[in-house]
């Protein structure tokens, strides 16, 4: 399939980027293609230009900044899956990139495009809603933090400016007494997320002390399950404390959910609860160990 | 707008003039005629047309051409380039790992990725590897044979 005629250019720098979106109004940025390029393929984008940043050194690698793990936009879910620093301090985003498409889907998707792209049944988003992320992003008006709660707002849709380039996205890292773990019910072909639960929570005298919850791929976007998050708080985490929790979490999801062909919004509904309490659990479990 | 690239094919260098939407599997197949890199799905699913891309499996029709300027490609041609099968090839061969042989080349390459980092695999750790790969015909069953068979032979 090929997509529409568009013009390329390749930005060496992250002001070069810049430069050339400003020079292309209605441009798209290319990383690693993996949201963009089926879609364009699809027709269901035709920028006339795309300026590809994949090759902006700036922009890649895993860092802590004091007690926050910062990510380059341009870092591969790969490299996200099999990066110590997060496997210990930010579980649930190592575990979801590992859980993405497929090991060839894995070496080209990037964090930023993922975010940028915001598909309501991806991964990454959900995990960067419960871990409370901060997603930086640079324009001509200089740089911007936004919170992953605030960045996701519809169906391929953030907050984001379409002169804005996303730079970074950091998560704060765990602190003893914290786990975080994300579970999915993954489409057979595409492995998208059917379903996506995503949990931090924080014991503290054997109780939680804190929960953030997320669900994604039955959303408009990935967002969080308050009344979870609230029912958890102050409760010792045993299996009927979870579950009781869990349940809550159709209240949250009201009437958003869509359906599909291969999984209808009801049946959506009916098993968010399950996954949510697999993933708190988990969280719980991590926690404990922390 | 024409853009010039310029790609290392299996140890060649092509200088194009190409489209800027030109995929990379298109590349491969009508600008450079090397055929054996197959189009399946189109839509990253099957894993037919996965090559290795400055020695990373990838899937080349997700991947444009002018993204693959400068880098270094290898296609299941460049795997017997005097036609004698290389020992993960051969794997495939004796373990009956094929059957059509449409979903073979990338199969090779997901597999040779894998290799790369585990030259132990298990049985489920090959399946997971390989889960970006459709094969209609075989069942898998052999084709993880295949690859716990080049694994045994040494291939990394």
């Amino acid at each position: 399939m090929y997509s529409a005629d568009f013009d390329y250019h390749r930005a060496r720098s992250l002001a070069d980027a810049q430069r050339l979106l400003a020079a292309h109004p209605g441009a798209k940025l290319l990383a690693g293609g993996h949201s963009l390029i089926p879609l364009m393929k699809l027709r269901l984008a035709a920028p006339s230009a795309v300026i590809d940043i994949g090759r902006i050194p700036e922009l890649r690698g895993i860092s802590r900044s004091g007690d926050s793990i910062r990510i380059g936009a341009l870092t591969t879910h790969a490299e996200l899956a099999a990066s110590a620093d997060l496997q210990k301090s930010a579980a649930a985003l190592a575990e979801a990139a590992g859980l993405v498409g497929d090991p060839a889907v894995r070496s080209r998707g990037t964090i930023g495009g993922n975010v940028a792209h915001a598909d309501p049944a991806s991964d990454l988003p959900t995990v960067l809603v419960a871990l409370d992320a901060r997603i930086t992003a640079v324009g001509p008006k200089g740089e911007r933090t936004i919170s992953a709660d605030d960045f996701f707002t519809g169906i391929m849709t953030t907050a984001l400016a379409d002169d804005e380039v996303v730079t970074a996205i950091a998560v704060p890292a765990s602190v003893r007494g914290q786990g975080s773990a994300y579970v999915k019910f993954a489409h057979p072909a595409s492995r998208y997320a059917v379903i996506g639960a995503a949990a931090l929570v924080s014991i503290a005298n054997n109780r939680c002390s804190g929960a953030r919850v997320a669900l994604g791929g039955l959303l408009p976007h990935a967002s969080r399950v308050r009344s979870v998050e609230k029912a958890l708080t102050g409760k010792p985490l045993d299996a009927a404390a979870i579950e009781a929790a869990a349940a809550l979490a159709q209240a949250d999801l009201g009437s958003n959910v869509a359906g599909d062909i291969y999984a209808s919004a009801e049946y959506r509904t009916a098993m968010a609860p399950v996954y949510v309490k697999r993933a708190v659990a988990a969280a719980a479990a991590r926690a404990g160990l922390a | 707008m024409k853009l010039s690239v310029s790609i290392q094919v299996n140890g060649r260098t092509y200088d194009r003039e190409i489209e800027p939407r030109l995929l990379l599997v298109h590349f491969l197949r009508d600008s450079i005629a090397l055929t054996g890199t197959k189009i399946g799905c189109d839509t990253s699913q099957c894993g037919a047309c996965t090559v290795l891309l400055d020695d990373v499996a990838v899937k080349a029709c997700t991947c444009l051409a002018a993204q693959a300027d400068g880098c270094s490609v290898t296609t299941i041609e460049g795997l017997a380039p005097d036609g004698r099968l290389n020992a993960l090839q051969e794997a495939f061969w004796t373990k009956h790992g094929l059957q059509c042989g449409f979903c073979t080349p990338g199969m090779i390459f997901a597999a040779q990725a894998l290799l790369r980092v585990n030259g132990n695999p298990s049985p489920e750790q090959i399946r997971h590897a390989l889960e970006g790969n459709l094969c209609r015909c075989t069942g898998y069953q052999n084709i993880v044979r295949s690859v716990q068979a080049a694994a045994a032979a040494g291939v990394r």
